[in-house]
């Protein structure tokens, strides 16, 4: 189960901008181990999205890879041609995308756009098409009758799911989700997180699932890589990350949003401050500047990758103090500004 | 900790049976006799004490930015009544109606689309003051001022900016300071932080609990998350199809809920803790088409416990301990 399937290393991902261009991601290295799920969690604007988009090599216009490697079951993703990488999408490497009412075409049925996917993609036969067409309406859960509704028939969950069905039509191992329940519901939200896991086990597949919200990496997420202004601050199991949070931007999330567990008289702290902009960077640890505990080091040097335990990594010149400073930042005068 | 309402007697609002119903499909299906009736908000009846902060809480299509929205007045209920310190407030007209404007405001939901991007930041600002006869000369200073009050470090800074200058959460201040600077006595939040990043939600939350408490305002929060409704709320309304469901102090839904829906609720808000339920909620698929909701109790075909009265009898409002439930069960 460990077995690492896609290995991400020193990814550099950059957009042209005017005359000059600006590193969204500036040396992103993470593993996703075969059947498992893995959280990319991060503010926006942080590269998250830069990342899953580059996996699949569908980017802005302006966007290029400018370093690294992301090797797939022994291929590095970032060197194919252009060929074989089509060869790739939808058939190995599946996507997700946010808002699938926008990823549906209004003018088309369900079942033109999976039969288009199947055959042209999949290459299968109008017979075979129909009953793929079924079978992945039964496992997503919608009634197979719908498959000549039009987009707009569906509610915004009944829509995701369909999204997951496209996703899936050819059997991907690989399924790159890019926020798939921001805009919904909570009710709809966990019921399309537990359809998501229940065929990840059932089909064996990897998902890396980019979110905002930690929430939803601590409900489905087997693994978390905390990202920041194009950088990793922390990655790990999900419930290392979560439990002691070894980044102090990590620490600082904690406190910033209300948990229906925790009691009600608790005080939200946010994070002073925001992330920097990327065309200009700060030198050193880019958290730096909102950092309570920033020492000198921290304006100048970025900061290694610190194993804080086994398997457990976070970018923090102070890492090996973590439980120390995570006591410390529990308290809301932490994360006072100092102004 | 809240001030005590200023004023013992009359609610600020009393809302009685309002109704907003939509006519949905043109004039053809009308003619072809297809027209259809939603029901956006359908029966509704609360009041608002002076000084109260109640969240009204749902998911999408359950009527609770309807129900803002006929607060507010920029929607005409199609029934009931809702009076303003005793006034029925579909009757305000010319003055009367310019002087409730200023009483109540919005707080909109996704800062860049509440402000004109061709705006500076004063110019934001200064819009409702001109609207409301305010001379220019004291203009600079009460924009200032409520920048103040939103913590806007060093108003004066942003004045000449536009609104692309500045990051969601700043922006989100600069649209409370714009609900905020003719002193209103009651303004709607529809979700105010739900396009925010996390890492800045917390600021504007604890900003909007704040002013709430210093002006004695009293407020509506609109979210689907209990838990957000949690951080401001001391009482919530739980909406479904256009109905309430319950309506007590939050602690006790949060803790306790009694209706079959809004248990359903709060076993869904996610928790940022590793060790959590993954048992599937207890409701059924899919909201049903609110153009033709279920007979009886409107939450009946998702409802585990539903048995045959509920298909035949609306449940009523009914009061059970601190809060009032419509259920059958209750």
């Amino acid at each position: 189960m460990t077995e690492t399937f896609l290995s991400v290393r020193d990814l550099k991902v950059s957009y042209r901008v005017g005359r000059g261009s600006l590193d969204a991601v500036d040396g992103v290295s993470f593993d996703v181990p075969r059947g498992s799920i893995v959280g990319l969690v991060g503010e926006s604007g942080c590269g998250k999205t830069t990342v899953a988009r580059a996996l699949t090599r569908v980017m802005a216009d302006n966007a290029f890879i400018s370093g690294g490697r992301m090797l797939f079951d022994g291929r590095d993703l970032a060197a194919l041609s252009e060929r074989d990488m089509n060869a790739l999408r939808w058939r190995e490497i599946a996507f997700i995308p946010q808002s699938a009412m926008n990823s549906l075409d209004p003018v088309y049925t369900v079942e033109y756009q999976l039969n288009e996917v199947l055959r042209l993609r999949g290459g299968l036969g109008r017979a075979q098409a129909r009953k793929r067409c079924e079978e992945l309406f039964e496992m997503v859960g919608i009634e197979v009758g719908r498959l000549r509704d039009y987009p707009h028939q569906f509610s915004g969950g009944m829509r995701q799911r369909v999204a997951i069905a496209l996703a899936l039509a050819l059997n991907p191992k690989l399924v790159i989700a890019d926020e798939p329940v921001t805009a919904l519901d909570v009710i709809v939200q966990r019921q399309i997180l537990d359809q998501l896991r229940d065929l990840q086990r059932q089909l064996g597949i990897s998902v890396i699932l980019v979110t905002h919200d930690i929430s939803v990496v601590a409900y489905i997420c087997d693994r978390t890589v905390v990202m920041y202004a194009g950088h990793v601050a922390e990655q790990g199991t999900m419930e290392a990350t979560l439990t002691q949070p070894s980044h102090p931007y990590s620490m600082g999330l904690r406190n910033a949003f209300p948990d229906l567990q925790g009691a009600a008289s608790g005080v939200l702290t946010p994070i002073e401050g925001a992330p920097p902009s990327l065309a200009d960077p700060p030198p050193g640890c880019r958290f730096a500047p909102r950092c309570p505990f920033s020492i000198e080091v921290c304006a100048s040097v970025t900061p290694p990758q610190v194993e804080v335990e086994p398997g457990h990594f976070a970018a923090c010149h102070r890492a090996g103090e973590a439980p120390a400073l995570r006591e410390r930042a529990r308290h809301v005068s932490t994360w006072m500004a100092e102004a | 900790m809240r001030p005590p309402a200023t004023d013992t007697g009359e609610p600020l609002f009393s809302i009685r049976e309002a109704r907003l119903h939509y006519r949905v499909g043109g004039a053809l299906s009308a003619l072809r006799g297809r027209s259809s009736v939603v029901k956006a908000v359908d029966g509704v009846s609360f009041a608002i004490a002076r000084g109260e902060s109640i969240g009204l809480l749902g998911e999408s299509g359950c009527g609770k930015t309807s129900m803002g929205r006929l607060l507010l007045k920029l929607e005409k209920p199609t029934g009931g009544e809702i009076l303003f310190d005793g006034e029925d407030v579909s009757r305000l007209k010319g003055k009367a109606l310019r002087r409730y404007r200023a009483r109540t405001q919005l707080i909109f939901q996704n800062p860049f689309d509440a402000v004109n991007p061709r705006f500076t930041i004063r110019a934001i600002l200064a819009e409702p003051l001109e609207n409301a006869g305010v001379p220019r000369a004291g203009h600079e200073a009460r924009i200032v001022d409520a920048l103040e009050l939103v913590r806007l470090p060093q108003p004066a800074q942003y004045l000449d900016r536009y609104p692309h200058q500045l990051s969601g959460g700043q922006l989100q201040r600069v649209v409370m300071a714009r609900a905020l600077i003719l002193q209103p006595e009651f303004v709607v939040a529809d979700e105010p932080v739900s396009m925010l990043d996390v890492s800045v939600r917390a600021g504007v939350l604890n900003v909007f609990r704040d002013v709430r408490d210093r002006l004695g305002l009293t407020a509506i929060y609109i979210s689907h998350d209990l838990a957000l409704v949690r951080y401001v709320c001391e009482r919530t309304i739980v909406m479904y199809l256009g109905k309430v469901m319950e309506d007590g102090p939050t602690e006790d839904i949060v803790h306790e809920p009694l209706h079959p829906y809004s248990k359903a609720l709060v076993a869904a808000v996610p928790v940022p803790n590793p060790h959590q339920s993954h048992d599937p909620l207890p409701i059924g698929r899919g909201a049903p088409d609110p153009r033709n909701p279920p007979s009886g109790c409107v939450f009946r075909d998702r409802c585990p416990h539903a048995f045959d009265r509920c298909a035949s009898e609306v449940p009523a409002l009914r009061d059970a301990g601190t809060r009032q439930v419509a259920c059958h069960l209750f």
